[in-house]
């Protein structure tokens, strides 16, 4: 690496950092007040004609998508890159350093440090202090230097690779991000019941894409609660392939369903003026299922069944009550009314049915593949980790020097930590004021 | 007893409990401190119990939810984090003179969340968007975040009083800002709770990340809630950053402090009375 290199020493340095997360923090500002991702015509009509000009020259309608913000963040991932290169090596020097090589003379120059004389002869020293130390959760070496014994011991040297784990975090949830842009996709489809599909169409070209195998909504319900409010928006999803059922689901809003990748989840729905009706004969076990509008017959084919809706109460766009009507082999007809989404067993003119009919909708339905999503959460872990360690943790280290100097024991207490200087001076004078005595 | 009433007694306590900071720090009476701390913390106890008594009524009422969904139930939680975080800070550092500038806001949450007419303070249904388990966790670390931030602003304002008078050196003002603790550890006291805040907002951002990937399929939507709490996390990054690798410290800290709150307000307010996007059933 050469350092002298000016463009590697723009890249490695803290200033570019401070002034790349200032930009991104200022510019991000812009896609919150002036709405994203409208028509031409919206910024014509909101801004007036050169302003939505000047908009499309700096691509503000999708800034965060701009090659300007995308270089911002690409100039952040360089800095970050570089700048972990630049200070790693230094900091795992000092996590992987032979302390017990440590001069007497930096020792005695620590800003932390406490001097005493033991009434013990230097290996009984070393012993006892080795032994509090190791009960105090200190574990120790030591080896023979500058003339005497040095001990050393040392908490949480890796939490110095923390910084690194959060940049390097941060990079990994970028890698994430572009593996979701270039292999995934999102997108929608507006599927009524009864009906499926096999491609959905994305958001941003409303390109159609197919799924390699069918989805079906059987049935789409609205819950309430009393006061009117929706309680859940509920699909029973089925998975189809090669006409064969695979996979079903009922989804709500924060409970998708996901097949080969692919996720549907809840999003909007769409009533219909027509009705979902069902009529299975009891005894044959023959079901008959039809959409029909408002006041259409359906005739079943090669039989006297007949039946459709004739009446409906709605509340708003919802409907509540239905009245069925139906005509059979009998050749009488009869009348029943039934709540919106109600099956009931009637019995009519000797023959037992099985009744439903409900408004029909066409359920909405988001659909993404990213297959980055996991890469993002790998990334989302190691940050919060990386933080965990580079604020809460720190390298704390403690040595002790055992000599003999005209017939009396000198011991030395020095400590270092990287963080938290505070609580370590309590700790080290707590700890020396135990091992003195 | 109901949790309304609970929560209504809460703005007065700290009311209460703000005008006896002021008075230990104005009228140096010291000896009211462990009095006021005690006051501090039955308040406290008592928005617990009115947070938990609200969490209750929600399911007598069948729609039972965690009480942290809209503006007022933030706004009270908001308060009980500030109060919450306050005395952990008072406890472990022993100084209570920054009470005077860190209880006052959990009393004008709680006075804004009770007086305000902008938004109902019923027990309402939660809507489908909102019940996942990730609503607990999301809430509850972003608010964390918060309060951390609030008490640091509050602990900039005490910074940047003590140093303006001290470089005037009036007597009569040093006099009363003797009792406050000293700038150095004032800086170090703030820089610790933006540290703590910014882990929780951290947390938080990405518990709603989550959230809305397994709500809509969009971990990141650039919506205004979501960019703004990253417009904070810069803000943050930043001052932290600058501090760590350019050894920034003081004034300048503080003003960054104080700077990464406003960005908290619009975060947390802003965004939903100003602009709008996904989070607006905060708004009601």
């Amino acid at each position: 690496m050469n350092q002298s290199n000016s463009v590697w020493a723009f890249f490695a340095s803290v200033k570019l950092a401070l002034v790349t997360l200032f930009f991104l923090a200022i510019t991000s500002i812009i896609g919150t007040v002036i709405p994203q991702k409208e028509t031409a015509q919206v910024y014509i009509d909101t801004y007036g004609q050169n302003t939505a000009n000047l908009f499309q020259i700096f691509s503000i309608p999708d800034m965060y998508n701009s090659w300007w913000f995308l270089g911002l963040l690409a100039l952040l991932s360089a800095n970050l890159i570089v700048c972990s290169i630049e200070r790693f090596p230094a900091a795992w020097a000092i996590i992987k350093a032979d302390n017990l090589a440590t001069p007497l003379k930096r020792l005695q120059q620590m800003r932390l440090r406490r001097e005493w004389t033991s009434a013990l002869n230097v290996s009984d020293t070393e012993a006892t202090l080795a032994a509090t130390l190791n009960t105090n959760g200190w574990k120790n070496q030591s080896r023979q230097k500058d003339s005497g014994r040095l001990l050393f011991s040392q908490k949480a040297p890796m939490s110095r690779t923390g910084v690194y784990i959060v940049h390097i975090s941060i990079l990994i949830i970028f890698v994430g991000a572009i593996i979701g842009e270039m292999f995934g996709y999102k997108g929608s489809v507006m599927l009524p019941e009864t009906q499926s599909t096999e491609q959905i169409y994305t958001f941003r070209t409303n390109e159609a894409i197919p799924l390699g195998f069918e989805v079906r909504c059987d049935l789409f319900e609205i819950e309430l609660y009393d006061n009117g409010m929706a309680k859940a928006y509920r699909s029973e999803l089925t998975v189809l392939e090669n006409n064969e059922i695979v996979r079903q689901k009922t989804i709500v809003v924060n409970d998708p369903l996901t097949y080969k990748g692919v996720t549907f989840y809840q999003s909007s729905y769409q009533p219909y003026q027509s009705f979902v009706v069902t009529v299975s004969d009891m005894t044959s076990a023959k079901k008959i299922q039809a959409i029909l509008p408002y006041q259409q017959q359906h005739v079943e084919p090669n039989s006297d069944l007949r039946f459709g809706i004739i009446n409906a109460k709605t509340a708003g766009q919802s409907v509540t009550d239905i009245k069925l009507w139906l005509k059979d082999q009998s050749g009488v007809s009869g009348n029943y009314w039934l709540s919106d989404g109600e099956q009931k067993i009637i019995e009519h003119e000797g023959t037992t049915y099985l009744i439903a009919a409900k408004q029909m909708y066409a359920t909405g339905l988001q659909i993404a593949k990213d297959p980055g999503v996991w890469t993002v959460y790998v990334g989302f872990t190691l940050m919060i980790i990386g933080l965990l360690m580079a604020f809460f943790m720190s390298h704390r280290r403690l040595w002790i020097h055992i000599r003999e100097e005209d017939g009396k024991t000198l011991v030395l207490m020095s400590g270092s930590a990287n963080k938290n200087r505070g609580a370590f001076e309590k700790t080290f004078s707590a700890l020396a004021d135990q091992v003195q005595k | 007893m109901d949790s309304s009433q609970l929560l209504g007694i809460t703005t007065f306590t700290y009311l209460f409990s703000s005008i006896l900071y002021a008075v230990i720090f104005i009228f140096r009476a010291k000896s009211l401190g462990p009095a006021t701390t005690v006051f501090t913390s039955i308040a406290l106890l008592i928005q617990t119990i009115g947070i938990g008594l609200r969490w209750q009524e929600s399911y007598q009422i069948g729609i039972g939810h965690a009480p942290l969904t809209n503006m007022y139930e933030s706004l009270v939680f908001f308060a009980w984090t500030i109060i919450a975080f306050y005395l952990f800070l008072e406890w472990k550092y022993k100084i209570r003179t920054i009470g005077a500038f860190a209880v006052p806001f959990a009393f004008l949450a709680m006075a804004y969340a009770s007086f305000s007419t902008e938004f109902s303070k019923e027990i309402s249904p939660l809507i489908p968007a909102l019940q996942s388990n990730w609503l607990i966790a999301h809430v509850v670390t972003c608010f964390i975040g918060y309060a951390a931030f609030t008490v640091a602003t509050g602990l900039a304002i005490i910074y940047l009083i003590k140093n303006s008078s001290a470089s005037r050196n009036s007597t009569d003002e040093s006099t009363l800002l003797a009792t406050l603790p000293s700038l150095s550890v004032i800086d170090d006291l703030t820089h610790k709770s933006m540290v703590f805040g910014f882990l929780w907002l951290t947390v938080g951002i990405i518990t709603g990340a989550v959230w809305a990937n397994s709500a809509w399929g969009t971990y990141w939507s650039w919506d205004p809630k979501e960019t703004w709490s990253l417009i904070t996390w810069f803000i943050y990054a930043i001052t932290l950053h600058a501090r760590y690798t350019r050894g920034w410290g003081g004034k300048r800290i503080a003003w960054l402090a104080i700077l990464g709150f406003l960005s908290v307000l619009f975060t947390y307010y802003g965004v939903n009375f100003i602009l709008s996007g996904l989070h607006s059933y905060g708004s009601s």
